[in-house]
């Protein structure tokens, strides 16, 4: 469904990602480890096109991207980041931040649409009137899952969707997600620098340091701790330690 | 002063805030004494946790109604205190450690000036003095290159170079109390876990208190002697960290259950149910 091949991105002098490859299954959910300026978000930037500045080769569904996406790139793959605070507009209502999806793509039939996507993040239909600043950090994350979901995608990219919750909310979340990933059979990448949330929704995942990926493993190899890596022992041990 | 009085003392504290419908109850009844140990206060946003701390050294906007039985500091009633008291308190014989290094640093200082400056602040002493205080605070810290770091601006630090250096400008008066809230929120695992071991080192060898405020339940309980639990400005219960997986309170339980865990895997994860009955 993914397949990056030598993916490379530079910031001027910078090398942020040095010739990452990974190849993601239909329905799969796959994970990116690292710690901050491993270069883990800047490949899923590059993989949603947010930065089209890389090199290398990406084939989603079967077609070898461009980094300029079509506007139908951008129905299939959506992303949820980290801060929904941050990606949220703050001056509009959760109805127009989720009609917006609906107007880009040409998607009728908003009334329906939008009551069914609140449903299904289990929001209380009164959220629909509200600013984003009326709602809980929780609250907000399931707003933009939503609106993630609008366009029906096919494909889920999530930047550290939980990392700035509370751990009862982060449970939530994560419950949601695997939910929603069972019933509309998504296929995700996750990126996050908790190995235990990222082996709790991955099968597979991948460990990144300095721009590379140092090791690939299933999340259950992980558990038994048999990873080779020393990088990815270190984070295994720093992840049992706390 | 005595040994075995606290450094800190809280009765019945309760913090209130204007809001449209009236006043926020933010702190309900809050009771802890702090001596010279590790105590942690844990809760989830909203709980109350950092309010509280800072209602010890009274940094709560003017707008804050607090009211409380005791809330003392070494035997100093904070909340009667004139300004120029708790001046002398706050930085001298409290130090406060904040979540981001890139926002409590100034950001046009260099940091060696600004620990200078925070060493000066209670001595009388000269420029040249201080900058000597200040190498040795960051060697203290364990910066390897000293001379480098005080000639950096923040902006120049990482993130755990610049939370050493806060650190440092927290120590240099030899305050009693250092009141860390969510001291390593915002850095790496690696980072965090070298922070809390420094900060855990430095407060054992100078025999001061340490208060630390954080939503990671596990992660201070592996780092302080105590722990309160906090919930809705309530303390649910308070007990010995290593006494944490034996805890009985339903909400302590239910914070440490909903972790996902490498070494369980579990296909959903328990979700926390609020009893409504722990705010009663």
């Amino acid at each position: 469904m993914i397949t990056a091949q030598d993916l490379h991105v530079r910031f001027g002098d910078v090398h942020a990602v040095r010739g990452v490859s990974f190849a993601v299954a239909p329905g799969e959910t796959y994970g990116l480890v690292g710690e901050s300026g491993s270069g883990k978000s800047t490949v899923l930037r590059a993989l949603s096109g947010l930065n089209p500045d890389w090199t290398g080769e990406v084939v989603i569904d079967g077609v070898a991207m461009e980094p300029r996406r079509g506007r139908d790139f951008f129905r299939r793959v959506q992303m949820v980041f980290q801060d929904p605070y941050g990606s949220l507009h703050p001056r509009q209502t959760v109805d127009r931040i989720l009609s917006e999806p609906l107007l880009v793509h040409g998607i009728g039939d908003a009334e329906t649409r939008i009551a069914r996507a609140l449903a299904e993040v289990a929001l209380p239909s009164a959220v629909r009137f509200r600013y984003p600043h009326q709602l809980s950090g929780g609250q907000r994350q399931r707003v933009a899952i939503a609106r993630a979901l609008m366009s029906e995608p096919s494909i889920l990219l999530l930047d550290e969707p939980t990392s700035a919750l509370d751990v009862s909310v982060q449970a939530e979340v994560l419950n949601l997600l695997a939910d929603l990933r069972a019933a509309r059979s998504l296929t995700c990448i996750l990126v996050s620098h908790n190995l235990a949330v990222v082996a709790h929704l991955c099968g597979r995942l991948a460990v990144m340091q300095g721009g590379q990926i140092v090791e690939e493993l299933t999340a259950e190899t992980l558990r038994e701790g048999r990873a080779e890596h020393p990088h990815t022992q270190e984070l295994v041990e720093l992840s049992r330690d706390m | 002063m005595n040994a075995r009085q606290p450094l800190a003392e809280i009765r019945d504290l309760n913090v209130f805030f204007p809001s449209a419908t009236g006043f926020t109850h933010a702190v309900r009844g809050v009771s802890m004494t702090v001596g010279r140990e590790k105590f942690g206060i844990v809760g989830e946003s909203g709980s109350g946790k950092s309010v509280t701390g800072r209602a010890l050294m009274r940094l709560l906007p003017r707008s804050a109604r607090v009211t409380a039985d005791a809330l003392r500091f070494d035997g100093t009633d904070v909340l009667a205190a004139s300004e120029g008291i708790m001046r002398d308190l706050r930085g001298k014989r409290i130090g406060l450690i904040l979540q981001d290094p890139k926002y409590s640093l100034n950001p046009v200082m260099r940091a060696g000036d600004q620990i200078a400056e925070a060493w000066r602040a209670h001595r009388r002493a000269g420029w040249k003095e201080a900058r000597e205080a200040a190498a040795s605070l960051l060697e203290q810290v364990r910066i390897r290159d000293p001379g480098r770091v005080a000639r950096a601006y923040p902006h120049e630090l990482s993130g755990g170079m610049g939370q050493r250096v806060m650190i440092a400008m927290m120590l240099a008066p030899d305050p009693d109390l250092l009141i860390a809230d969510e001291p390593t929120s915002a850095l790496d695992a690696s980072v965090q876990a070298e922070i809390l071991r420094l900060i855990e080192e430095l407060v054992s060898a100078r025999g001061m208190g340490l208060m630390l405020i954080s939503h990671d339940l596990p992660l201070v309980s592996r780092f302080c002697d105590r722990v309160a639990v906090m919930y809705a400005g309530r303390v649910m219960e308070t007990l010995a960290a290593k006494d944490l997986a034996h805890a009985t309170h339903p909400y302590t339980r239910g914070l440490l259950d909903c972790l996902p865990r490498l070494d369980a895997p579990r296909l959903r994860l328990p979700v926390l149910a609020r009893d409504p009955a722990w705010v009663a």
